[in-house]
C-alpha cells in the first residue's frame, strides 16, 4: 500500500514544503494568506499522522512504516525511517501540537506572520523526523537543525530579555548536542554504521558504556531537563512568544526524555543500571525542589516552566527503575504533560494577550469577567496537579506504582510531591482567578474568542479523554516497552 | 645530447592560463575605462577555458611530466576546477565593489590570473622547486593585490606585514626543505617518499628539516601559531581582496601540505602529526576564542577560518585516506562557504560605505529576508550546525580523528566548536533579532544577487545530499595517492 510506504516521510515533508509556501508569500501584506497556508500545511500534517495511529499494529514490538534507502554512502548513511510503540504516539502529539499553535498565533502575531508560521511547520516536520529517525546521523541531522527555528522564534518574536534567552537555549542544547554527536561517531568506528537499532546490539566495555552514557546524557538531561542542567528552560519560556513555549513544553522536552529511552537504555543498558541511583536521584531532586521553587514565582510562565521540569522529573524517574509500569507511566506522562503543559501556556497567553503581563500580582479575580476562561484554566490546573479523572493522574499513579515496587522510599518522595504540585498550581489559580476584581484592567476583560476557545477545548477534550479512558494509548506501547525491557535486561558485557 | 620534448599535455591548463594572463596584459594597454569590461570577460573566458581543458585532459591515471616535477591526477583536476570556480565566483562578487573603488583595472586582473597559476601549480607539484615556485607565484601576487589601492594606508601597512612574514616563512620552508635534500639526496617528492621509507639518511636532519617545513606550511594556512598575519592581512585588504585570500588559497595550502607531508614525507607521518595536533589543537582554540573579542566582520572571519584551519589539519592529522578526504571534504566546503560571506560583504557595501562592521548586518531581515536568510544559512555552516554542508566537513573530519584514536583532541574540538557558534549567532542575532540602523536599499548587481542565491542554496543542498561531494573527494584521495 502506498500509504504504509512512504506514510513517514510524507508527515516530515509536508509541513516542511509547507513551510516553504508559507514562507514564499514574502511581506505582511499577505498575511491572511499565509496563515491560511500554514493551516492546511498544519492539518494536512496531522490528517497525514492519523493513519501511523490507525493502521499501527498494537501486537508487533518492531518498528513499524519503515523506510531505508541509501543517503551518504561514503558513510553507511542510510535515510532509515520507523515507529515503534514508543515514537509513534509523539508523532500524533508534534501534528496535534503544531495546529494548535498556528490557530493560537493567528491574531496575535502581527509582525512578519509568514516566517512565524514558517518556522512551526519547519519544526514540525523535524520534529517528527527526530521521532521517526533510526539512523544516527539523520537523529542528529533533524534534532540539531530543529534548533535553528525554535532559536529564530523565541528571538524574533519574543519578550523584552529574548537575546539572551535564545542564545541560552542554542548554547545549551548545542553543547549537549555535539557530546552526543562524538558518541555516535566513536560508535559508527566501533560498528561500521550509524544505525540505531545496531548500536543496540553493539557489545560495549563498561567503561565506554559510562563514557558514552554520559555524552548521551549530556545531550538529553539538557533537552528534558533535568536538575541542575535546566535553567535555560525557565529563560527561554518566559521569553518565547506563546507557541514557542507551547512546542518547547509539549514537545522538545519529551525529545530529551525519547532519547533516553531510544539511545541511552538500550545501547549501554550496564551504565543504565550502573548509573541508576544517580540517574534518580537526579529526578526525585527535580521533583522535590523545583517543585518547591515553583512555589516561589510571581511569574506565571515561570511557575509553569518549573512545573514543567517537575513534571519530567517524573518521567526520569520512570524509566530508571527499569519496570513496565515505570516506564509506561513515563511515557504516558510525557503526552499528557504535552497536553496540560500546552494547555497551561495557551491560558497564560490568553491573559497575556489581553493585559501584557504575566505577574501573578496583576491578576485577580478573573473568573468574574470570564467565566468560561475560568473554567479551562482550572480544569488543567487540576489536570497540572494530577487530580484523577484527568490525564495527568494517569501517568504519576503508574509511575509511582513502578516505584512503589523499586523501592519504597523512591516513591514516597515522589507521591509527597504532588502535593507541592497541587500547592503551586493551585495557589497561582487562586490568586489569578478567583477573589474580587483586582484592578481595572482585569474589570475590563473580555472572555475568551471563538478560536481561542476552539484551542482550549481541543485540549480540554484530550486531557479529559486520556484521564478516562487511557487504554488506546497504553495498548499501544505495551508491546514495545517489554521488548525494551527484556533488551535492557540483557547485559553487554 | 638529444632534448625530449615533455609531454605538455598534464600540463595544458597551466599553458593556457599564461598565454591567455599574457594577452590580457597587452591587450588592457589598449583599453580605455569604459571599455575595461573586456578585459574582466577575457579572465572570464580564461577560467572557462581552463576547465574545459582540465576535464578533457583528466583522467584516472597519475601522469608525471616535466622529468617527474609536474603531476597530474585526479585529486588535482578536482582541486583546479574548485579554484576556478573560487575565482569565477569572487570575480563577480567584486565586480562592483572594485569598480566603485578605482580598482577595475588590468593589472587586478592579471594578478588574480598569476596567483591562481600559481595555486594551480602549486596543486600539480611533484617537486620541491615546483611547489616553491608556484607558491612564490602565488604569494608575490597576494602581496601586490593587498596593496593595491595606493592611497589606502591599512592596505599598505596590511601588505607590508603580509610581504615581511610571508618571506620569513618562505626563508624558513626553503631552509626545511633544503634539509630534507641533505638528507634525502633528492628534491622529487616520489624519491624522497622512497628515500624516507628506506630510512636513508641521518633521522635528525629529517626531522630537523620538516620542523621547518611544518612551520613555513602553518604559516600558509594561517594556524596557530604562525597566524599573526591573518587577522591584519583579512582586515586591511580591500575586501574583494579578502575574499580572494580567503577562498581559492585555501585549496592551494591543502593540496601544499597533502604533495608536502603526506606525499613526501609520510614516512615519517608520526613526527609531523604531533606537530599538527598542537597546531590544530591552538588553532580552535585561540581562533574560537579571539574571534569572539571581535567587532570588525572582517577580523571575527580571519579569526574564523584560523579555527577552520585547525579543524582541517584534524583530518590530515588523523594519517588515514578518509581523514584526507575528510579534509579535502572539509576545504571545498570552507571555500564555500567563506565565498559567501564575503561575497554578502561586498553585496551590502556600497559607494564610500564598507559593511565590515558587524553592527552593518543589524536589521538585514527587514532590509533583505533573503539575503538575511542566505547570510543564515552560511552562519550555521559556519558553525557546523546541520543542515548544511558545514555540519559534514566536521562530521568528516571527526571521524576521521576518532577513528585514529584522538579521543580527546575531538572532544576539544567539539568544546570549541560550541565557543565558535557563540560568534557566528551574534550575527544572526543582529540580523533577525535587532532593528536596522541603515535604511539605505542594498543596490546589488544582479549577476552578484543570483551568484550569492546559488551559493547559499549549495550550502543548504550539500547539507542535505552531501554524498556526491564526499564520494568525489574519496574517489579523488584513492586515485592520487598510493
Amino acid at each position: 500500500m502506498i500509504a504504509g510506504l512512504s506514510l513517514l516521510s510524507l508527515v516530515i515533508w509536508v509541513p516542511i514544503a509547507a513551510g516553504v509556501a508559507v514562507l514564499a508569500t514574502g511581506s505582511d501584506r499577505n498575511a491572511g494568506l499565509a496563515r491560511v497556508l500554514a493551516l492546511i500545511g498544519a492539518l494536512a500534517g496531522f490528517a497525514l499522522s492519523l493513519p501511523l495511529y490507525t493502521q499501527f499494529d498494537n501486537l508487533q514490538a518492531g518498528m513499524q512504516f519503515v523506510e531505508i534507502s541509501p543517503w551518504i554512502e561514503t558513510f553507511k548513511v542510510t535515510y532509515h525511517l520507523g515507529v515503534d510503540g514508543i515514537s509513534v504516539l509523539f508523532i500524533l502529539l508534534t501534528t496535534f501540537t503544531t495546529v494548535l499553535v498556528v490557530i493560537a498565533g493567528w491574531k496575535v502575531i502581527e509582525k512578519r506572520v509568514a516566517q512565524y508560521m514558517a518556522a512551526f511547520l519547519f519544526m514540525s516536520g523535524l520534529m517528527n523526523g527526530v521521532f521517526a529517525a533510526l539512523d544516527a546521523v539523520l537523529f542528529y541531522v533533524f534534532w540539531e537543525a530543529m534548533l535553528i527555528p525554535m532559536f529564530l522564534i523565541i528571538g524574533i518574536w519574543g519578550g523584552p530579555n529574548r537575546v539572551y534567552a535564545a542564545v541560552k537555549f542554542f548554547l545549551y542544547t548545542l553543547l549537549g548536542s555535539l557530546l552526543m554527536l562524538v558518541a555516535f561517531i566513536y560508535l559508527y568506528t566501533k560498528g561500521g554504521t550509524f544505525e540505531i537499532l545496531d548500536f543496540h546490539r553493539l557489545p560495549l566495555t563498561l567503561t565506554e558504556q559510562i563514557l558514552i552514557f554520559f555524552a548521551f546524557f549530556m545531550a538529553f538531561a539538557v533537552k528534558v531537563p533535568m536538575w541542575p542542567v535546566h535553567t535555560w528552560l525557565p529563560d527561554a519560556h518566559v521569553e518565547a512568544p506563546t507557541g514557542g513555549s507551547v512546542v518547547l513544553a509539549a514537545i522538545m522536552l519529551k525529545m530529551g526524555a525519547y532519547g533516553f529511552l531510544r539511545l541511552s537504555l538500550p545501547i549501554v543498558p550496564d551504565a543504565s543500571h550502573a548509573l541508576s541511583g544517580f540517574m534518580i536521584t537526579l529526578s526525585l531532586v527535580a521533583v522535590v525542589y523545583i517543585g518547591l521553587v515553583a512555589l516561589a514565582q510571581t511569574d506565571m510562565k515561570k511557575l509553569i516552566a518549573y512545573s514543567s521540569i517537575s513534571h519530567m522529573g517524573f518521567v526520569t524517574l520512570g524509566f530508571f527503575i527499569f519496570n513496565a509500569y515505570g516506564i509506561e507511566g513515563a511515557l504516558v506522562q510525557m503526552i499528557s504533560h504535552g497536553f496540560i503543559s500546552a494547555a497551561m501556556f495557551l491560558c497564560v497567553g490568553v491573559l497575556y494577550d489581553r493585559m501584557h503581563s504575566r505577574m501573578i500580582a496583576d491578576y485577580g479575580g478573573v473568573a468574574n469577567k470570564m467565566p468560561i476562561f475560568a473554567a479551562f484554566f482550572v480544569l488543567f490546573a487540576m489536570a497540572n496537579s494530577g487530580l484523577p479523572g484527568t490525564s495527568g493522574f494517569v501517568g504519576e499513579f503508574m509511575v509511582i506504582m513502578g516505584a512503589v515496587k523499586a523501592n519504597f522510599w523512591y516513591a514516597f518522595l515522589a507521591a509527597v510531591t504532588l502535593i507541592f504540585g497541587a500547592a503551586y498550581t493551585l495557589w497561582m489559580v487562586k490568586r489569578v482567578v478567583f477573589g474580587a476584581v483586582a484592578n481595572d484592567h482585569v474589570e475590563h476583560l473580555k472572555d475568551v474568542s471563538s478560536r481561542e476557545f476552539l484551542v482550549l477545548g481541543l485540549l480540554a477534550v484530550a486531557v479529559l479523554g486520556m484521564g478516562l479512558y487511557p487504554l488506546p494509548f497504553t495498548e499501544v506501547m505495551h508491546h514495545s516497552v517489554n521488548n525494551l525491557l527484556s533488551h535492557v535486561a540483557q547485559s553487554k558485557l | 645530447m638529444i632534448f625530449a620534448m615533455p609531454n605538455l599535455t598534464p600540463a595544458l591548463p597551466e599553458i593556457f592560463v599564461l598565454i591567455m594572463v599574457s594577452l590580457i596584459l597587452v591587450v588592457d594597454l589598449f583599453l580605455s575605462g569604459k571599455n575595461r569590461f573586456i578585459s574582466y570577460a577575457l579572465t572570464q573566458f580564461t577560467l572557462l577555458g581552463a576547465a574545459w581543458i582540465t576535464v578533457s585532459t583528466s583522467g584516472q591515471d597519475v601522469v608525471h611530466t616535466f622529468n617527474g616535477m609536474f603531476v597530474d591526477d585526479v585529486m588535482a583536476d578536482v582541486l583546479k576546477m574548485m579554484t576556478y570556480l573560487a575565482v569565477a565566483a569572487m570575480l563577480v562578487y567584486s565586480r562592483s565593489y572594485i569598480q566603485l573603488r578605482n580598482l577595475f583595472s588590468g593589472e587586478f586582473f592579471v594578478l588574480v590570473l598569476f596567483a591562481m597559476l600559481g595555486m594551480m601549480v602549486m596543486i600539480s607539484a611533484s617537486h620541491f622547486l615546483t611547489l616553491y615556485l608556484g607558491l612564490e607565484l602565488l604569494s608575490l601576487s597576494l602581496y601586490s593585490l593587498v596593496a593595491l589601492q595606493r592611497d589606502s594606508a591599512q592596505a599598505t601597512e596590511a601588505a607590508m606585514k603580509y610581504f615581511v612574514l610571508g618571506a620569513l616563512a618562505s626563508g624558513l620552508l626553503l631552509y626545511g626543505m633544503s634539509m630534507i635534500y641533505g638528507a634525502t639526496g633528492s628534491l622529487e617528492l616520489s624519491k624522497v617518499a622512497a628515500a624516507v621509507q628506506q630510512s636513508a639518511g641521518s633521522r635528525t636532519m629529517l626531522v630537523f628539516g620538516l620542523v621547518f617545513i611544518v612551520a613555513g606550511l602553518a604559516f600558509k594556512l594561517g594556524a596557530v601559531p604562525f597566524h599573526m598575519w591573518v587577522p591584519d592581512v583579512y582586515q586591511g585588504a580591500p575586501t574583494a581582496v579578502t575574499l580572494f585570500i580567503g577562498s581559492a588559497p585555501k585549496i592551494a595550502a591543502f593540496a601544499f601540505v597533502m604533495r608536502l607531508l603526506v606525499e613526501g614525507l609520510q614516512g615519517i607521518a608520526h613526527d609531523w602529526q604531533g606537530m599538527l595536533i598542537i597546531m590544530a589543537v591552538l588553532s580552535m582554540a585561540i581562533g574560537n576564542i579571539t574571534a569572539i573579542a571581535q567587532t570588525n566582520i572582517k577580523r571575527m572571519l580571519a579569526y574564523s577560518t584560523i579555527s577552520h584551519m585547525g579543524f582541517l589539519l584534524l583530518g590530515i592529522l588523523s594519517g588515514s585516506l578518509n581523514g584526507y578526504s575528510g579534509s579535502m571534504f572539509y576545504v571545498l566546503s570552507y571555500v564555500l562557504m567563506s565565498l559567501g560571506t564575503f561575497g554578502m560583504i561586498l553585496l551590502l557595501s556600497r559607494k564610500g560605505f564598507e559593511a565590515e562592521n558587524i553592527d552593518d548586518f543589524k536589521g538585514l531581515n527587514q532590509r533583505s529576508p533573503w539575503y538575511a536568510f542566505m547570510m543564515l544559512l552560511l552562519m550555521f555552516s559556519m558553525a557546523g550546525v546541520p543542515p548544511t554542508v558545514g555540519f559534514y566537513a566536521k562530521l568528516s573530519v571527526l571521524q576521521a580523528a576518532l577513528q585514529a584514536g584522538f579521543v580527546w583532541v575531538v572532544v576539544f574540538a567539539v568544546l570549541m566548536s560550541v565557543i565558535g557558534a557563540f560568534y557566528y549567532l551574534r550575527i544572526v542575532k543582529l540580523m533577525y533579532f535587532d532593528a536596522p540602523e541603515d535604511q539605505s536599499p542594498i543596490s546589488s548587481q544582479p549577476d552578484a544577487g543570483v551568484l550569492m542565491s546559488m551559493n547559499g542554496m549549495a550550502v543548504l543542498a550539500l547539507g542535505i545530499l552531501p554524498q556526491p561531494l564526499m564520494a568525489l573527494c574519496a574517489y579523488s584521495i584513492q586515485h592520487s595517492l598510493l
